[in-house]
C-alpha cells in the first residue's frame, strides 16, 4: 500500500495553501458585513468546509496518500451529516 | 484436512510463558493478546456475578405484588446498576474483548494484534471504568435513573451519578481503542493469501463491530460529558427551564446506544457462523451474503435510533422515518438466519455442545428479533413501550443472542484456550437447564407487557401475579443452569482431559496450532491458499 | 522439537501506525460531531438569540486565533518535509514554532474567557438567566466547545513536545518519522475543529 512516506511536499506548496486559507478566512469575516439572513449559516459552513478540505488534502496528505484514507474521511463526514439530517426530521417538523 | 496434533509437552504454551515475571504480573503486565482476552473474561465474570445478583434481587422482589424485599427507591437503584453493569461492563465488551482478543490473530494467521501495548492499556482502562461504576454502588445514593440516564432526572437526582457516568465514559475509551486495534489488525496483518473474502466470518463481524465501536462510542462519550456539565455547571442543554431539550438527550444517547446493540450482536452472529459449519460438516451457505449483510447492519444500524423514542414527542415525520428504517435493518439480520438454517439443511449435524448453543441461539434470537418488529411498528409500540414486553424483547435478543453465542463460543474454543476439554455430560445438563430457565424467566414478560405491566416498577397489580411467579422461578432455574456451566468450565480448565489441536475438525487457522497455542501463535506465518469452511 | 524462543522481532509497520492515527482522528471528529448536533438543533430553535449572542464575541480575537492555528498547521506540515530532507534543525524549529503558536492561542483564549467571566457570562450565571434562553444555550455551547477544543490543543501540544525531544535525540529521523507525521495529523485535526467553531460562534451575527 503506497503512502506519503516517499512523497516530499515542497515548502512552497504549504505556504501557498496557507495563503489560500488566510484569504478564505478573511472572506468569511468580510462577508459578515453583508446581511445574508438565512444564508449566513450555509455560507459560513461552505467556506469552512472548503478550508477543511484543503487542510485534509494537502496538510494531512490525503491528496498524496492511498485512496482508502480519503474514502474513509469522506464517509465519516457523510455519516455525521446524515445523522444531523435525520435528527432534523424531528426538530424541523415539530 | 488438518491433522490432529497431540499436545507436545516440550512445546511451551502461552500459559506457560512468563515473560520473566512472577505471579500476577505474568498476567497484568502481559501484552499477549491471549492473556489479555482472559483478563477481560475474568474481570467480566466478577462483574457478571454482581449483575446477576442484582437481577435476582429484582426477580425475588417481583415474585409478589407490593414490597417483598425492597421498596421503590432500592428497586430503581437495582435495575439501574444491573443495566449499567450488564450493558457497559459485560455485553458491549463481550465477545470482542474475550474471543476477539483471543482468536482474531489466530484466525487471520497473525502473531498478535497490531498494537499489543495499546491492547493491554485498553484492559487497564476497562478495569478503571468498571471500578468507577461499581463504586457508585457505595455511599449515599446509588444511581436510580435507569441505565439510560435520561435527562432532566439524571442531572437533578442527588444519587451518585458522576461515578456511573464517568465510569461509562472511561469504558467507552476501552471500547474505542479495542475497535481501533482490531481494524488495523485486520487491515494489515492478515496472512499472505488471505484476501478479504477468504477471511473467516468471525473476524468479519469483529471488523464491522470495530467500526461501530470506533464511530458510535464518541457520541455517548460527549453526551455523558454534557450530563456531567449539567450536574456540575448547569450548562442547560437538556434543561427545559434554561431552553434546553430533554429530548435532545434521548436523541444523542440513542444515536450511540442503538448501534451499540449491533456491537453486542454482530460478533455473536460471527461466532454462530463459525460453529454451525463445523458441526454440520458443510461450508457456510452464502458466505458473501453474510459478509455484506454484516456490513449493511453496521451501516443502517446508525440510522434507526429513534425507535427507542416513539412515544417521546418526536415529530410525525421522524416517527415514520425511524419505523421505516427499523424495518429495513431487520432484513440483513433475517438473511443471516436463513443462511444458518440453509447451512444445516442436508448437512451432517453433530449435536455437540457448541451446536446446541448455536441452535438454541437461533431460537431465542428469532423470538427477540420478531418481537423487535412489534416494537418497531408505531401502532403496536404505543401499546407496549415501557412495559415488560420491552424487557422481554431485549433480554431475548441480548442475553439470548449475545449470551447464548458467548456460551457457544466458550464451549467451542475452550479446548483451544485451555488445552483441555470440559465434561460434556455436565455441559449438556447445564445447557438444557439454562435454556429452560431462560425461556421461563423471560417468556411470561411478553404476556405481562401486552397486558399492561409497566417496566421498572417494583410493584404491580394483582392480576399480574401468576406469570410473575413463573418468571421469578425461571430465574432460579436459569441461575442453577449457569452455575452448572460455570463450575464445569472452571474445573475443566484445570483438570479436564487434555485436548488436541483440532478436537472438532474445524477448518480455521486457529485449529492448526497446538491447544493451547504457543506464545507467538504460529512458528511460521501460514500462507492461505484455499477458501474458508472447506469440508471434505 | 526445539522449544519456541520468545523473541518479538522489531517489525515496524508505519502504515499501521498511520491508519491507527487516522482512526483515532475519526473518533475525535465524531466526539465534536455530537456537539455540532447540539449546536445545530439549538441554533435552529433560537435563530435570533444566537445571532445576537454572537455579537458579544470579539471577532478580532477570533480571527487572530484562527490565523494562529492555520499558520501552526502549516509549520507542522512543513516539519515533515524538513525531516524527509534530513534537516533536523529546521524540523525542530518548525515544531517549536507550532508549539509557541499553540501557547499564543491558549493565552488569547484565557483572556477571552476572562473577559466573558468578568461580564458575568458563564454557565449558571444570573446575567445569562436575564439574557434569556437563547443566550444561555449559546454561551453554554461556547464554553463547552471551545473548552473541549482548548483541552485538545493542550493534548496536541504535549504530543508535539514529546515528538520534539524524540527528533532531538534522533529517535525520529528521515527514515523513521511516522510519529512526527501522526503528531501533525492530530494537530491538523485540532485546526479543522477550530475552522468550524470560528464561524459558528463568531461570524453569524446577522
Amino acid at each position: 500500500m503506497a503512502d506519503s512516506n516517499h512523497h516530499i511536499v515542497p515548502y512552497r506548496t504549504y505556504v501557498l495553501i496557507l495563503l489560500l486559507l488566510l484569504t478564505l478566512t478573511s472572506i468569511s469575516v468580510a462577508v459578515t458585513q453583508v446581511q445574508l439572513t438565512k444564508w449566513a449559516t450555509p455560507v459560513a459552513l461552505l467556506i469552512a468546509t472548503v478550508k477543511s478540505s484543503f487542510v485534509l488534502a494537502v496538510f494531512m496528505h490525503l491528496k498524496f496518500d492511498h485512496a482508502v484514507y480519503k474514502r474513509m474521511a469522506i464517509l465519516i463526514f457523510l455519516l455525521l451529516v446524515v445523522v444531523i439530517i435525520i435528527t432534523f426530521l424531528d426538530y424541523a417538523f415539530r | 484436512m488438518i491433522e490432529n496434533n497431540e499436545v507436545n509437552s516440550e512445546n511451551r504454551s502461552y500459559l506457560q510463558e512468563d515473560g520473566g515475571r512472577k505471579g500476577i504480573f505474568r498476567w497484568i503486565l502481559s501484552t499477549d493478546h491471549k492473556r489479555i482476552a482472559l483478563l477481560y473474561m475474568y474481570a467480566m465474570m466478577c462483574w457478571f456475578l454482581v449483575g446477576v445478583t442484582l437481577g435476582l434481587l429484582m426477580k425475588l422482589e417481583l415474585i409478589a405484588p407490593g414490597k417483598t424485599l425492597i421498596g421503590a427507591q432500592a428497586y430503581n437503584a437495582t435495575f439501574t446498576v444491573h443495566g449499567v453493569i450488564m450493558i457497559f461492563l459485560i455485553v458491549i465488551p463481550g465477545l470482542p474483548a474475550v474471543f476477539g482478543n483471543f482468536l482474531l490473530p489466530l484466525m487471520i494467521g497473525a502473531k498478535d494484534v497490531a498494537f499489543p501495548r495499546l491492547n493491554l492499556f485498553s484492559w487497564y482502562i476497562y478495569v478503571l471504568g468498571s471500578i468507577l461504576v461499581i463504586l457508585s454502588l457505595f455511599g449515599n445514593g446509588v444511581p436510580d435513573t435507569g441505565w439510560t440516564f435520561y435527562a432532566p432526572y439524571s442531572f437533578r437526582t442527588t444519587t451518585n451519578m458522576l461515578p456511573a457516568a464517568l465510569g461509562a465514559f472511561v469504558l467507552g475509551f476501552a471500547s474505542i481503542l479495542t475497535g481501533l486495534n482490531f481494524i488495523v489488525t485486520i487491515h494489515r496483518m492478515r496472512a499472505p493469501g488471505m484476501t478479504w473474502f477468504k477471511m473467516p466470518l468471525f473476524p468479519w463481524t469483529l471488523y464491522g463491530t470495530a467500526w461501530i465501536q470506533l464511530l458510535a462510542t464518541p457520541i455517548v462519550g460527549i453526551t455523558l460529558l454534557m450530563v456531567a456539565g449539567e450536574r456540575l455547571l448547569g450548562i442547560g442543554f437538556f434543561d427545559p427551564a434554561k431552553g434546553g431539550d430533554p429530548l435532545l438527550y434521548q436523541h444523542l444517547f440513542w444515536i450511540y446506544s442503538h448501534p451499540a446493540v449491533y456491537i453486542m450482536i454482530l460478533p455473536a452472529m460471527g461466532a454462530i457462523s463459525e460453529i454451525i459449519p463445523t458441526f454440520t460438516r458443510k461450508t457456510i451457505f452464502g458466505y458473501k451474503a453474510i459478509v455484506l449483510s454484516t456490513l449493511a447492519i453496521a451501516f443502517v444500524g446508525y440510522f434507526v435510533w429513534g425507535h427507542h423514542m416513539f412515544t417521546s414527542g418526536m415529530s410525525g415525520t421522524a416517527l415514520f422515518a425511524f419505523s421505516f428504517l427499523t424495518f429495513l435493518v431487520a432484513i440483513p439480520s433475517a438473511i443471516k438466519v436463513f443462511n444458518w438454517i440453509a447451512t444445516m439443511h442436508q448437512g451432517s449435524i453433530i449435536t455437540e455442545i457448541p451446536f446446541l448453543w448455536a441452535a438454541s441461539f437461533i431460537f431465542v434470537f428469532m423470538i427477540g428479533g420478531l418481537t423487535g418488529l412489534v416494537l418497531g411498528s408505531l401502532a403496536t409500540n404505543v401499546h407496549v413501550h415501557n412495559t415488560a414486553f420491552v424487557v422481554a424483547h431485549f433480554h431475548f435478543i441480548v442475553f439470548g443472542g449475545t449470551g447464548f453465542a458467548f456460551f457457544g463460543a466458550m464451549h467451542y474454543w475452550f479446548p483451544k484456550i485451555y488445552g483441555r476439554m470440559y465434561d460434556k455430560s455436565w455441559a449438556r445438563t447445564g445447557w438444557i437447564i439454562f435454556f429452560i430457565g431462560f425461556v421461563t424467566l423471560y417468556g411470561p414478560m411478553f404476556y405481562l407487557g401486552i397486558k399492561g405491566m409497566p417496566r421498572r416498577y417494583f410493584d404491580y397489580l394483582e392480576e399480574f401475579h401468576g406469570p410473575n411467579i413463573i418468571s421469578s422461578l425461571g430465574a432460579l432455574v436459569l441461575v442453577t443452569g449457569f452455575l452448572i456451566i460455570l463450575i464445569n468450565l472452571v474445573k475443566s480448565a484445570r483438570h479436564g482431559e487434555k485436548a488436541p489441536s483440532n478436537p472438532w475438525d474445524g477448518t480455521g487457522l486457529e485449529w492448526s496450532v497446538p491447544s493451547p497455542p504457543p506464545l507467538e501463535n504460529f512458528e511460521e506465518i501460514p500462507v492461505v491458499d484455499k477458501a474458508t469452511y472447506k469440508f471434505d | 522439537m526445539a522449544a519456541i524462543t520468545v523473541t518479538h522481532e522489531e517489525h515496524r509497520d508505519d502504515i499501521a501506525s498511520k491508519l491507527g492515527m487516522w482512526l483515532f482522528i475519526f473518533t475525535e471528529l465524531l466526539l465534536f460531531g455530537g456537539l455540532f448536533i447540539v449546536y445545530s438543533v439549538f441554533r435552529h430553535g433560537n435563530l435570533e438569540a444566537f445571532n445576537l449572542a454572537a455579537q458579544h464575541l470579539d471577532v478580532k480575537v477570533g480571527t487572530i486565533n484562527t490565523f494562529i492555528l492555520l499558520i501552526s498547521s502549516m509549520t507542522i506540515a512543513m516539519s515533515t518535509t524538513a525531516i524527509q530532507k534530513k534537516d533536523k534543525r529546521t524540523t525542530l524549529i518548525l515544531i517549536a514554532i507550532t508549539v509557541a503558536l499553540a501557547i499564543a492561542f491558549l493565552v488569547n483564549k484565557y483572556f477571552e474567557w476572562g473577559h466573558k467571566f468578568h461580564d458575568g457570562l458563564y454557565p449558571g450565571s444570573d446575567v445569562l438567566v436575564e439574557l434569556g434562553r437563547g443566550d444561555t444555550l449559546f454561551f453554554g455551547l461556547y464554553f463547552f466547545m471551545t473548552g473541549l477544543h482548548a483541552l485538545h490543543i493542550i493534548i496536541g501540544m504535549t504530543f508535539l513536545i514529546v515528538i520534539f525531544f524524540r527528533v532531538r535525540k534522533e529517535r525520529i529521523t528521515h527514515d523513521n518519522f511516522q510519529l512526527l507525521e501522526n503528531g501533525g495529523l492530530y494537530w491538523h485535526l485540532v485546526d479543522i475543529i477550530w475552522i468550524f467553531l470560528f464561524p459558528l460562534f463568531y461570524l453569524i451575527t446577522l
